[in-house]
This record gives structure tokens, sequence and C-alpha cells, in this order.
């Protein structure tokens, strides 16, 4: 099972880096979500998957699953939903100044000026 | 002696005071006793008995860099010059700067400036050596573009700046490797190591890196270029810096390191045939300026490149001529610098074309130039130095030996031709700088200003450098015995006698030195005629437009390679940055065998993790074709939800709360979102970059596939998650162990998790409500 998660895991991340090269401001947003999808995947399956019971102690059970891999994506999931929603907003407030939502076009360096 | 070098460095620091009484009192008044009680301090050393000193200060001791201060024959000639010629352009400049100008920045400089090249002469530690020079780098850039307005003085500094800096560095590369080679950062204990330094295999770069150094310092060629530019500074700068002092420091480490060096054959080949190549280019070049300056630059290049050819015979002979010669050439050169500036101040103008008849006018300028321009052709009058150092560079180069390798012997065979060849030119340039400025007829209409003599006052320094040109002609013992016979011990490490005589009697010497007078004087009278064969040689050749494509080059690559990449599109940048992971993944992964597919330990499969796997492939995919916002987000949603689905196969309960949870307020934040922006729709692009992405995209999936596959096939260590299990009740006093090791164990993450989420919430909240239009 750990095989198939890898591999799903590198298709989030395929797909949402796919994404992520695109011209459309949300399109990059919507690869960015995909990427913390894959990422989490992936922790999760590194810790090995199905090895015992939830980690909620309990009497006469022996053998649990990895917590600690569970905690770390908790956070994560946490940050990755605060940083959407700024990157949501970002969009939004980058449409409104700009009037494009074209990445192409929201380009310059200092020796075009 | 710390004094002597450190002196004007803090006097410097009051120029600034001094400077508030400029109206009253001309600044340079107040400093002029500076140098000259240095260089009294310094004179008491002159005698025959006078042995090297030695001081020691510490600065950065466990670095093997001591203020270590030697002061033996070579550093007190120099430190003689350094102060007395100083005292003089000080008391010159004292007359030619007018009280206007910015007085207090050029006297800074220039005792900076002194300073920094006392320190140079004075070190006996390379690294200290090192750091003065880079002062005499940097304080020479200071004061040729003191005149900072215009336009040429700022791109004469930015070129012997540059040029002074590459070399400078490059002998920063040879200390450290001398350093290392010899164990010890002291010039006189690496004289006792000479064996060691010979023999080591860093010995060819510690070669090239030493002459680097000292070529660009003292503008050999090719690297002369800078010089002529330089003379864009105030005059009293060219006669103290690119005369007698700073491009002679380049002689200075060459002399000082030759008692290591000399004797080598690339020592020799390098030394002596880049000195004569200068000597001959420079005496060339010089008679095809038009500037008065200009002909001493391309004068200074040559007389540097003859001094540097005898230290690079490294005869007994030779030292001693080169010794002498550094001392002659001060004295002229110095002069003549002094003298041309007063005919710029003057007339006005520095034009050869415009100048000419101001013998009468200026009989005592026109008197000065005379001695110093005979002196420095070598004319044999017994009145002037520079035929003495002429006749023994013509004796030591026929004395060379010829039982060295090939290239060694046609060198040495070559040099006495060459060597008349370079003296016929400066004959040639020595009269063609005084006949066109003092013989002939007065231009009075082209020139700016009614010409008449100079003040005395400006006048007296040339009258003394011209003194000294005199005295060493009439008795050059005088200053034999005391000084120059230290000098040239220091230099060749063993005692050096030499007489010096007027009359040789008919020797090879005395008949090239006639056939120099009898060729110059054919030339500079037919000069007209033959002054076409610049228009060949250089022609349109030069150094300069080299140096000015090299310039521009670094631009216009830099500009190009910068470019190329930095085009302002964010996808490239994720492009490149994705390449770079690639490369550095795989090429990991496959250096170091990291690759591991094994199905051993994998947790059973079931048929609805497959179904939900697949459905959120499906999904993922879908993400991309899809130009409906309201199914893009619902699609992402699929994939949201399955990984909570996961979550709950997996045994993660707290994660897929937590997930389902974020999902539907992301679902709605984006539903949010859209309602305010445009319609999603494909941009097209073209079919290349389209694969481009797809091959990068899909390439960092495999890579991050097979990184997840091998990492599970590989064992390395137990995970230490039974700890957590066994303590959360004990020690956490808590059954959950995720909310346990979230809130107890590992609790600064969540502080700082809270802490984003503040900080994200924050920012929307700013970047929504704050409105400033732009500006």
């Amino acid at each position: 099972m750990e095989i198939l998660m890898s591999i799903l895991a590198g298709i989030l991340f395929a797909t949402g880096l796919y994404n992520l090269m695109q011209k459309q401001i949300l399109r990059i947003v919507i690869g960015t979500g995909l990427i913390s999808h894959g990422a989490h995947l992936f922790i999760l399956t590194m810790g090995k998957l199905k090895r015992g019971a939830p980690p909620i102690l309990d009497e006469g059970v022996g053998n649990y699953v990895d917590p600690l891999p569970q905690a770390l994506i908790l956070t994560s999931i946490v940050i990755s939903f605060g940083v959407t929603s700024f990157l949501l907003a970002l969009s939004y407030r980058t449409y409104v100044l700009n009037k494009t939502d074209n990445m192409e076009m929201l380009r310059g360096n200092e020796n075009d000026q | 002696m710390i004094y002597a070098i450190l002196g004007p460095l803090i006097i410097s620091f009051l120029i600034p005071f001094f400077y508030k009484w400029k109206h009253k009192i001309h600044t340079g008044w107040i400093l002029l006793p500076v140098p000259f009680v240095i260089f009294l301090y310094f004179l008491q050393f002159v005698g025959s008995e006078f042995s090297p000193i030695r001081q020691s200060y510490p600065w950065i001791p466990s670095l093997n860099i001591v203020f270590d201060l030697h002061l033996d024959g070579l550093s007190l000639l120099f430190s003689l010059l350094i102060s007395g010629i100083g005292t003089l352009v000080l008391l010159y400049s004292i007359y030619y700067l007018d009280q206007s100008e910015k007085l207090a920045h050029f006297y800074i400089y220039l005792m900076i400036f002194m300073s920094a090249m006392l320190g140079v002469v004075l070190s006996d530690n390379v690294f200290v050596l090192y750091t003065f020079w880079e002062f005499t780098s940097l304080s020479s850039f200071l004061l040729i573009g003191y005149w900072h307005h215009r336009e040429r003085s700022r791109y004469g500094a930015l070129k012997s700046m540059l040029i002074t800096v590459f070399g400078g560095l490059s002998l920063l590369g040879g200390v450290i490797l001398l350093t290392t080679t010899a164990g010890t950062a002291s010039i006189q204990e690496m004289i006792d190591q000479k064996d060691v330094i010979i023999n080591s295999s860093y010995f060819p770069l510690i070669l090239v890196f030493i002459f680097l150094g000292a070529f660009t310092k003292s503008a050999q060629f090719p690297f002369h270029i800078w010089l002529p530019d330089a003379m864009e500074a105030p005059t009293p700068v060219s006669a103290y810096l690119h005369s007698a002092t700073m491009v002679k420091a380049g002689l200075y480490l060459i002399a000082r390191l030759s008692p290591i060096l000399a004797g080598e054959p690339w020592f020799f080949i390098a030394v002596s045939g880049i000195g004569m190549v200068t000597l001959c280019w420079g005496s060339f070049m010089a008679v095809r300026q038009t500037d008065l300056k200009g002909i001493l630059a391309f004068s200074t290049i040559s007389q540097l490149g003859m001094i540097m050819t005898m230290l690079g015979f490294g005869t007994k002979a030779a030292v001693f001529a080169a010794v002498f010669h550094i001392l002659n050439h001060a004295t002229f050169k110095g002069s003549l610098f002094m003298v041309a500036g007063i005919v710029d101040h003057e007339t006005g103008t520095r034009d050869i074309r415009k100048l000419g008849g101001l013998m009468t006018l200026m009989p005592v300028s026109a008197t000065l130039a005379l001695f110093a321009t005979f002196s420095m052709a070598g004319v044999p009058l017994p009145l002037l130095n520079g035929f003495y150092s002429k006749e023994l560079f013509f004796s030591s180069s026929l004395e060379l030996s010829t039982s060295g390798a090939a290239l060694m012997n046609t060198l040495a065979l070559v040099m006495p031709y060459l060597a008349v060849l370079g003296s016929i030119f400066t004959f040639v340039y020595s009269m063609y700088f005084f006949s066109g400025t003092f013989r002939g007829n007065l231009q009075a209409d082209v020139l700016p200003k009614k010409p008449h003599e100079a003040p005395w006052g400006m006048l007296i320094s040339p009258i003394v450098l011209v003194s000294g040109v005199i005295l060493i002609g009439l008795f050059p013992n005088m200053v034999n015995e005391p000084l120059l016979a230290k000098t040239a011990e220091a230099v060749y490490g063993e005692a050096v006698q030499k007489e010096i005589y007027f009359w040789h009697g008919f020797e090879t010497p005395f008949y090239m030195s006639m056939a120099v007078v009898g060729l110059g004087t054919l030339l500079a009278f037919t000069q007209k005629r033959w002054a076409r064969v610049y228009q060949v040689i250089p022609g349109k050749w030069s150094f300069n437009v080299l140096y000015d494509l090299i310039v521009s080059g670094i631009y216009r690559v830099s500009e190009t390679v910068t470019e190329s990449y930095m085009n302002g599109s964010l996808r490239r940048y994720i492009r490149l940055i994705l390449l770079a992971m690639l490369i550095a993944g795989f090429g990991f992964m496959m250096t170091t065998d990291g690759f591991m597919f094994s199905n051993a330990d994998v947790a059973p499969i079931s048929l609805t993790e497959v179904l939900i796997a697949v459905t959120m492939a499906v999904a993922a995919f879908a993400t991309i074709y899809t130009s409906n916002r309201i199914a893009a987000i619902l699609i992402l949603g699929v994939v949201g939800y399955g990984l909570s689905l996961l979550f709950v196969i997996y045994r993660a309960p707290d994660l897929a709360l937590t997930q389902l949870i974020v999902e539907t307020v992301t679902v709605a934040l984006f539903l949010l979102a859209f309602y305010h922006l445009p319609e999603l729709r494909k941009i097209d692009d073209d079919k290349k970059e389209r694969g481009i992405n797809v091959i990068v995209a899909g390439l960092f999936g495999l890579l991050m596939a097979a990184v997840g596959i091998s990492a599970h096939s590989s064992k390395w260590f137990e995970p230490i998650s039974d700890y957590f299990l066994e303590t959360s009740k004990t020690l956490g006093g808590g059954k959950n162990v995720v909310n346990v090791i979230l809130v107890d164990m590992r609790g600064l993450d969540t502080l700082f998790e809270i802490t984003v989420l503040g900080i994200a919430a924050l920012a929307i909240y700013g970047l929504i409500k704050i409105r400033r239009t732009r500006e």
C-alpha cells in the first residue's frame, strides 16, 4: 500500500507543479493546494501505514500507528491553510490593483523600467 | 619608526580642523613640516656605518600578522625619496593649488598616501605590506579623481583602480602562497628559507602572482595603460605618485624579493624581458604624445622598464645601477613634472603643439628643464646624473652571462641592442619635450594666458631637485658610499662596492652612449618625416582599446547572462528551481545507489483505498483541464476530502477531522474569492512551453514517488515514537497521543503554528481593508 500511496503523492506533486507553472494566478493557488495535499500524504506514508490501532491509548491494545507524523501533519495542515487563505486574499488584491490575473503580464525587473 | 609611518595618517585626521582657517593660511603650510621632519628623521641613518634596524609591534599575532618594521638600505633610500620629494611636492602644491580648491580633500589623500607608501617600504611582514600596498592604490584613486567633476578624471581614476587592484589581489595570492610555503610572514625570514620557496611546487604560481602585482603597480607592459590616464590628476600628484614614489612600489617589491628570486631563469626572463619591452615601447610611444604630461607619463613607463630590466639582470653591477637610477629618476622626473605644471599654470595649456619659444619668457623653468631633460636623455655631460646610470645600464647589459638556457642566452645577446634602441628614443623624446616647449616660435595668440615666469615659491622645489641632479652628477660618490652601497647590499644580498666614474675610457658602453646621442640627434631633427610610422605601429591598435573592450565586454556579458535567466517571469524561475532540484535529486540518488524497490514490509492493499486513490488521481488531473471555476474548486475539494478519507483509513482521527474542517473552509474561501475574480480560462501556451511544463512536472512527480518508495524500502533505524506512546499517559497525562505531542511534548510547534495563523489573519485583513492609491 505504501508504494501505491507514494505514487499517488507523486501524482499530486506533478499535477500541483503543473498548475504552479500556469499563467493564471488562480491556477497557482490551486497548484499550491494540491502540493500541500501531496506533502501531507507523503509524510503519512513515510511513517508506515496501518500498523496498529489509532494512537489513542486504550486498555489491552499493544500496537498503535506512529503518532509523530500525525502531529507533524496536523501542524502542517493548519499552516498551509493559513498560507492558502493569504494567497487567495493576495490574488484578489493583485487582480483589483492590476486588473489582470495573468502572471506573464505581472512581471518586470529593474531593467525594464 | 612607527610614528614616521602612522604620523601622516594621524595628522590627516586633523586636516579638516586646519582647513577652517583656509582663507587666512593655505592648509599646505601647516602640513609642510610633517614630511620634512620625517625626512630629517630618516636622514640621520645615512652613513657608511648604518646597519639594518628592526622594530616589532603586535597587531594580529595569532594570524602571524605582526607590525614588523625593517629599515635597511633599500627601505632607507625609498623612505628618503618619499619624505624628501613629499616635502618638495607639498611646497609646490601650496603655490600650484588655489585656495578655492578643496584643499582638505587633497591634503588628506596626500597624507594617507604618504603614510601608505612609507608603510610599504618599511614593513617586513608581507601582510602588512599588502595592506599598505592597497592603501596606496586607494589614495592614488582618490587623487587621480581629485577633480571629480571632469569625466576624464573619473575614467582615469577608475582605470588605475581596476588595474592596480587587480595586481594587488594577485599580490595577496602571492604573499599567501609565500607565507604558507616558507612558514613565516616576515620577508627577512623568508630570505633564509630561500631554498624551500624555490623548490616548492607553488613556486611558478608565486612568481606569476608577485610579478602581476609588481608589473601592474609599476606600469609595466602591457599594464602601462593606466599611467597616461592618471595624468588627469593635479600635477603635484603626478610628480609625486606617478613618477617618484608609487610607480616605484613595484620596483621596490621586485628589489625586496630579489634575494629570494634572483638567479632563477624565469625571474630573469620575465623581469628583464618585460622591462625591456616596456623600455622600448614606452620611449617609442612618448614621442607620439602631444600632451606634456603624456610625454612624461610614457617616459616614466620607459624609465621604470629600464630599472626593472636591471633588477632582472640581478648581477652586482646591474643591481647597483638599478638603485642608482631609482634615485636619479626621482630627481629629474619629479622636476620635469613640476616644470610641466609650471608651464601649464602660466600658459594655460599643456599641448606641445601650441607651446614653443618660452625660453626667453620663462628662463628659470627653461634652465631647469634643460638640465632635467638632458639628464633623462643620458647625455654624456659630467653635470648630469642620468648619464652615469645609463652608462652603468649599458655596461651591465654587456656583462650578462650567456651560459644559461637557450631562451636566456638569446635574451642576453639581444639585450644590449634593445637597450641602445630604447635609449635612442629616450633621447628623442627628451629633446622633443624640451625643444617643443621652450624653443621655436612663441604662438602667443593660441595660448589661453599670457606666459610669464612662475612665482619663486613654485620654482623652489624643481630647483632643489635639479640641484640634486647636478650635485649627484658632479660628486656621484657623495651618495654612493653612505646610501647606494647599502641599498645595493640589501637588494643583492651581499656587499656591493662600486665606484662611479664619469670617464671609463674608450670602452663599449661609451660607444653605445655616443651611438645613442648621434642617432638620437638625427632622429630628433627628422622627427616630422618619420612620424608617419605611428600610423602603422601602433596605428589603431592600442591596449586602451583592449581595456575598454574588456570593461564594456564584462558589462555586456554579465548583462546578457543575467537577462537570460532573470526575465521576470515567475514560471521560468519555478521551472529553473525545479530543474535544479531534479538534477540534484536524481543525481544524488544515482550516485549513492539510492533507488530501492522492495515490497517487503508493506501494508496490505484493500479495494477501498485503491478506489479513493484512483479518484484522487483523476481529480488531480482534472484540475488541469477544467475551465469552469466552480468545477475547479469542487475538484480540488474532491482531492481534499479524499485525503481525509485516507486519514480515516490510516487510523488518524484527528487528522481526518482537521482535514475535513479545513477543506470545507478552504472551499468556502475559494468560492468567496472566485466571486470577485474573473472566470477561469485557459491562457494558451504554445506546444513547446506546455511540453516543457509537462516534462518538468512529470519528472518531479516521478522523483517524489521514487524517493517515497526508496525511503520506505530502506531501513535505517527504529522510530522514536515508542517513547511518545509509553510516556503519553505517565508524563503527559493524556490518552490521545497526537494531542499530547501537539500541546505537551512538542508544544512550541503549536505555539508558532498559532502565530502563523494569526499573522495570516492580520495580513488578509490588511490586504483587504487598507487601500492606498498607488503613487
